[in-house]
């Protein structure tokens, strides 16, 4: 098992989760101005089976993460640090071609646009039938038999006809299926889906999330969803990281970051969904100001202007991630502490 | 043989992999486009290059009286002229004698003028007649825009060098000829790019409110859609004025521009000196490289235009 | 796909009646009227008188265009005035050797331009990248007749290692079966004359070819650019794919749909060129028998030349489009 054959290690290696991102850092370089820093420090894992949520704005780091984790982020203008390791092995400076054995094969993506995301000149089916044939090393007739289980199994009607259908031919819920069957046809132990909803109608939008849900919990995949909808992390999730300015400000388990958020700004979020309950004639509350991304965190917490619980020390002092046991925060002030309780 | 340089296929989806995709910073939100543009512009090699070729050409051209030692018809090399020799550059004549032994400089000089004026003329005269064409076509629409539409589809179907050849063959050979050819082969392309202009705006919710509110369609033109244009039109402009110079040398080349001895012109210097190709080459190259290089300088200058005034095109 | 074709093959008709009516009044629009253009401009105010009642050019303008629609739908375009023989014969007997011409400029243009392209693509913000921009620049702008001249100078007249003009060296004289010189050679088991032939393309063909390759070239880049930051390559990617399939099937397949338009397109340029390009090169096609007819004042070959030009263009132009609409499935197949 060496990075470079691009195998991944077994589930023999004892207590080594199957993803881990440590102190994960990148950059873009732009030419006379200094480089903007995506993400920051950024460390998490994800156990076999289990279901990390990574929630933010758009901004926030979290596509940035996802795609430094697959290794698809351009070569040229982009600076990474920090290590991202799947089963044990480091995936960071693997060569191309190992990271294209992984690819695929070890850890699948399923982008947020369905219609953009799907070859418009190549059959649905031949874009099915190339994983299988990539890294199953199937047959052209074997490729398609599979194929076609694969579309059955994603829900797709009439699976075997559309194999030779187009994707302009398909609506967005059928394309984000087929894209979903794609991702899971060689079986990856990891799947990262990126904002797999967001562009599809709310009608479909929870079949889709229902279909993502049955395939990881069936096959016993490893799953780590971004998206900025806590809604969607509610449902699926089991761990949510919480991203802010290219850091993660708050991490914990589903139960206890939805009964108990501590950073102001999950607490915000939450906040800002309306309810059933709510009264009618509430006003809903938003969290004012946008996100900035020159310098975010050089002055202190990257929140602060925006922030309802700041104190002075947060416009001074940048906060360091905190385990607390339930959550790991970020935060000078979180919320349930008694004001100033913490410097 | 010319035309202006096709548009590249223009961006499409999302490029969410390229730095330029990331929200720019607050703190440098740009004041005006215009200043933003001629911000890129400055930095471009492109063009100052283009810029430095523009303003040589231009300077040479009007300053033309003051450069050049000699007139275009004085033969003040005669005696060092024999059917066999004709003398290249030296330090009396830079650019050397042509066969008839006039000054090779100053006729490149001269011609600069004429290659100046006939480009401009034609570009203006092309372009001002496409412009209301096409602003009629997008404001009437009706039969008056399926007109133009035709119009503008037959005229750009024949290729444009053999449709000003027709043109000026038929009003006799001269420059005034080859400046209205150029002139009509050039209408069609502006005419199309503000029926474009007008349709997109005409289409816009802005102007569909207004309309609401009953402002005039006058006010829309001048008010909206003359400002939004601007921008393309100016890049078509430069590089039109690109090819309106290779064009009217080539119709010079073929003859078509009347033969004023008085009026150095580099392409019908070009095909007056084939002949002598094997032993005074200088005669041919210099014209050719003047043509060269004033077109190219419009055309360097109109392609970073084109990069400086749209954001989202890439080079 | 059917609908897309009749739709394109039904705005034919309208270009080709606005061809033939645009020539038709520009010759009934020179100083002297279509008689001078019959019989040339030192024709005596009697025989113009004569030639306007016999060919009816006292007619109703609307009756001549029919006449002369009729004419060229039967294939008679006039008769030279300078050479006394049909038009339609000297443009049958001329265009192989454009044919050839424009043809191997076709080649080139394509052969070069398109790797040319995508090699400065896949090397984006590199001095390769850079040059290449630059050099389609240049090229577009350079006239094609000094390129020519500076191409003979080179390669002829200093070098010799091409012939400066013509289509055939004179020595060798044979056979003519196809009027295509190069083929021609194989047919009569000349392959030297074949060869022959072919040398004295090269210089005209590289000149003529130049433009169009800035083109293609420029095009290809820009469309394989576009494509490389598209969504579906980022998907392929992830699945894995080696680099073939991934530049293959998903870069590839898409880039090269604008550029199938674009190389099409160029005929009208090719045309247009080739007639500066046989004139500095004294090869002996349409184009430089056109140049000819202009200096001449033969106004029944320039309209009859430009007319069959204009129609090829459009013709091509169309069958491209059909092409398109066969290769992009997005077209072909509905939705």
């Amino acid at each position: 098992m060496s990075a470079v054959a691009g195998q991944v290690a077994g589930p023999g290696e004892p207590g080594a989760p199957l993803l881990e991102v440590r102190d994960l850092g990148v950059s873009f370089l732009r030419r006379g101005r200094p480089p903007v820093r995506a993400v920051e420090g950024v460390s998490f894992t994800v156990e076999a089976g289990r279901t990390v949520g990574l929630v933010g704005e758009s901004g926030s780091g979290k596509s940035v993460t996802a795609l430094s984790i697959m290794g698809l982020l351009p070569r040229r203008g982009v600076a990474t640090a920090g290590d991202v390791r799947l089963a044990g092995e480091s995936l960071v400076g693997l060569p191309d071609a190992a990271l294209r054995e992984i690819r695929g094969r070890d850890v699948a993506m399923v982008f947020q646009d369905p219609m953009s995301s799907l070859n418009p000149v190549v059959t649905v089916g031949l874009q099915l039938t190339e994983v299988l044939r990539r890294h199953r090393g199937l047959s052209r007739p074997a490729a398609r038999e599979a194929g076609v289980a694969l579309l059955d199994r994603v829900g797709i009607p009439d699976s075997r006809r559309r194999m030779s259908s187009f994707p302009h031919q398909l609506s967005g819920g059928m394309r984000q299926r087929a894209l979903l069957a794609m991702a899971v046809a060689c079986r990856p132990r990891l799947l990262i889906a990126d904002e797999p909803t967001t562009a599809l109608d709310v009608t479909i939008q929870a079949q889709i999330l229902e279909l993502l849900a049955e395939l990881v919990r069936d096959a016993g995949t490893a799953l780590l969803l971004i998206t900025h909808d806590l809604g969607v992390v509610a449902g699926v999730c089991d761990e949510v990281h919480v991203m802010y300015s290219g850091r993660i400000v708050e991490s914990a388990s589903r139960r206890d970051l939805f009964r108990a958020p501590r950073h102001p700004y999950t607490h915000g979020l939450l906040g800002s969904i309306p309810r059933l309950d709510t009264p009618r004639g509430t006003r809903l509350e938003a969290i004012p100001g946008s996100p900035t991304q020159v310098l975010a965190w050089e002055r202190g917490c990257a929140f602060q202007p925006r922030c309802g619980h700041a104190l002075d020390v947060c416009a001074e002092r940048s906060p360091e991630l905190v385990d607390t046991g339930r959550h790991r925060l970020r935060c000078h002030n979180p919320v349930g502490d008694p004001v100033g309780a913490r410097s | 043989m010319t035309g202006p340089p096709l548009t590249p296929v223009p961006a499409s989806g999302p490029a969410a992999l390229s730095p330029g995709a990331l929200p720019l910073p607050e703190d440098e939100v740009r004041a005006t486009l215009k200043g933003d543009a001629w911000r890129r512009l400055r930095r471009d090699p492109m063009a100052i290059v283009g810029a430095v070729l523009v303003v040589g050409f231009v300077g040479v051209a009007l300053a033309a009286p003051l450069i050049a030692p000699y007139s275009p018809t004085e033969t003040p090399g005669l005696g060092q002229v024999t059917p066999t020799t004709i003398p290249g550059p030296s330090s009396e004549h830079w650019l050397g004698l042509d066969n008839l032994g006039r000054d090779e400089f100053s006729r490149i000089v001269w011609g600069a003028r004429q290659s100046l004026v006939v480009g401009v003329v034609s570009l203006l005269l092309g372009a001002t007649v496409g412009i209301v064409l096409g602003l009629l076509a997008g404001a009437v629409g009706g039969w008056v825009d399926v007109v133009v539409m035709r119009v503008t589809d037959v005229m750009l179907a024949v290729p444009g060098l053999l449709f000003a050849i027709g043109v000026a063959a038929l009003l006799g050979a001269s420059l005034l000829s080859v400046m209205i050819a150029i002139a009509v082969i050039n209408v069609p392309i502006f005419a199309r790019l503000l029926r474009g202009s007008m349709l997109s705006v005409r289409e816009s919710d802005y102007v569909v409110a207004t309309r609401s509110l009953g402002i005039s369609p006058g006010r829309v033109v001048f008010g909206h859609v003359l400002p939004n244009s601007l921008s393309p039109v100016l890049v078509q402009g430069t590089l039109t004025l690109a090819t309106a110079i290779v064009d009217a040398a080539a119709l010079a080349f073929l003859g078509l521009s009347g033969t004023d001895p008085a009026v150095p012109e580099w392409g019908r210097m070009l095909a007056e000196t084939q002949r002598f190709l094997a032993s005074a080459p200088h005669l041919a190259i210099f014209p050719g490289l003047a043509i060269v290089a004033a077109a190219l300088g419009f055309t360097l200058l109109g392609e970073s235009l084109r990069e400086a005034l749209d954001p989202k095109y890439r080079r | 796909m059917l609908r897309f074709v009749v739709r394109r093959l039904l705005l034919l008709v309208p270009i080709l009646l606005g061809l033939s009516i645009t020539l038709f009044a520009w010759v009934r629009a020179l100083p002297g009227g279509p008689a001078v253009a019959l019989l040339g401009e030192r024709a005596t105010p009697d025989a113009v008188a004569r030639v306007n009642a016999l060919y009816g050019f006292d007619r109703p303008i609307w009756e001549q265009y029919l006449a002369y629609l009729a004419r060229v739908v039967r294939g008679d375009l006039g008769t030279s005035t300078t050479t006394r023989q049909p038009v339609v014969d000297e443009l049958v007997r001329l265009f192989p050797a454009t044919i050839e011409l424009t043809l191997l400029a076709l080649v080139l243009a394509v052969g070069i331009g398109v790797p040319l392209g995508y090699l400065a693509a896949r090397r984006h913000h590199t001095w390769v990248d850079n040059l290449s921009v630059v050099g389609s620049l240049v090229g577009v702008t350079i006239p094609v007749f000094f390129l020519g001249f500076i191409l003979k100078y080179v390669f002829a007249v200093r070098l010799g290692w091409l012939p400066a003009s013509g289509r055939q060296d004179a020595r060798l004289f044979t056979d003519h079966p196809t009027g295509f010189y190069v083929l021609d050679g194989f047919l009569v088991g000349r392959p030297d004359v074949a060869w022959d032939a072919f040398l004295h393309l090269v210089l005209p063909a590289v000149a003529l070819a130049t433009i169009p390759l800035a083109i293609i070239a420029r095009i290809t880049r820009a469309a394989v650019l576009d494509v490389l930051g598209e969504d579906y390559v980022r998907t392929a990617e992830a699945k894995g794919l080696t680099r073939r399939t991934v530049s293959r099937r998903h870069v590839l397949r898409n880039a090269l749909l604008p550029v199938v338009t674009v190389t099409g397109l160029q005929t009208g340029l090719l045309l247009a060129g080739a007639v500066l390009t046989e004139t500095v090169f004294a090869f002996p096609g349409v184009g430089s028998f056109l140049v000819d007819a202009i200096f001449q004042r033969d106004y029944a070959v320039i309209q009859g030349f430009i007319l069959v030009i204009a129609v090829i263009v459009v013709l091509v132009n169309l069958l491209v489009d059909i092409a398109y609409g066969l290769i992009d499935p997005r077209i072909r197949v509905a939705a």
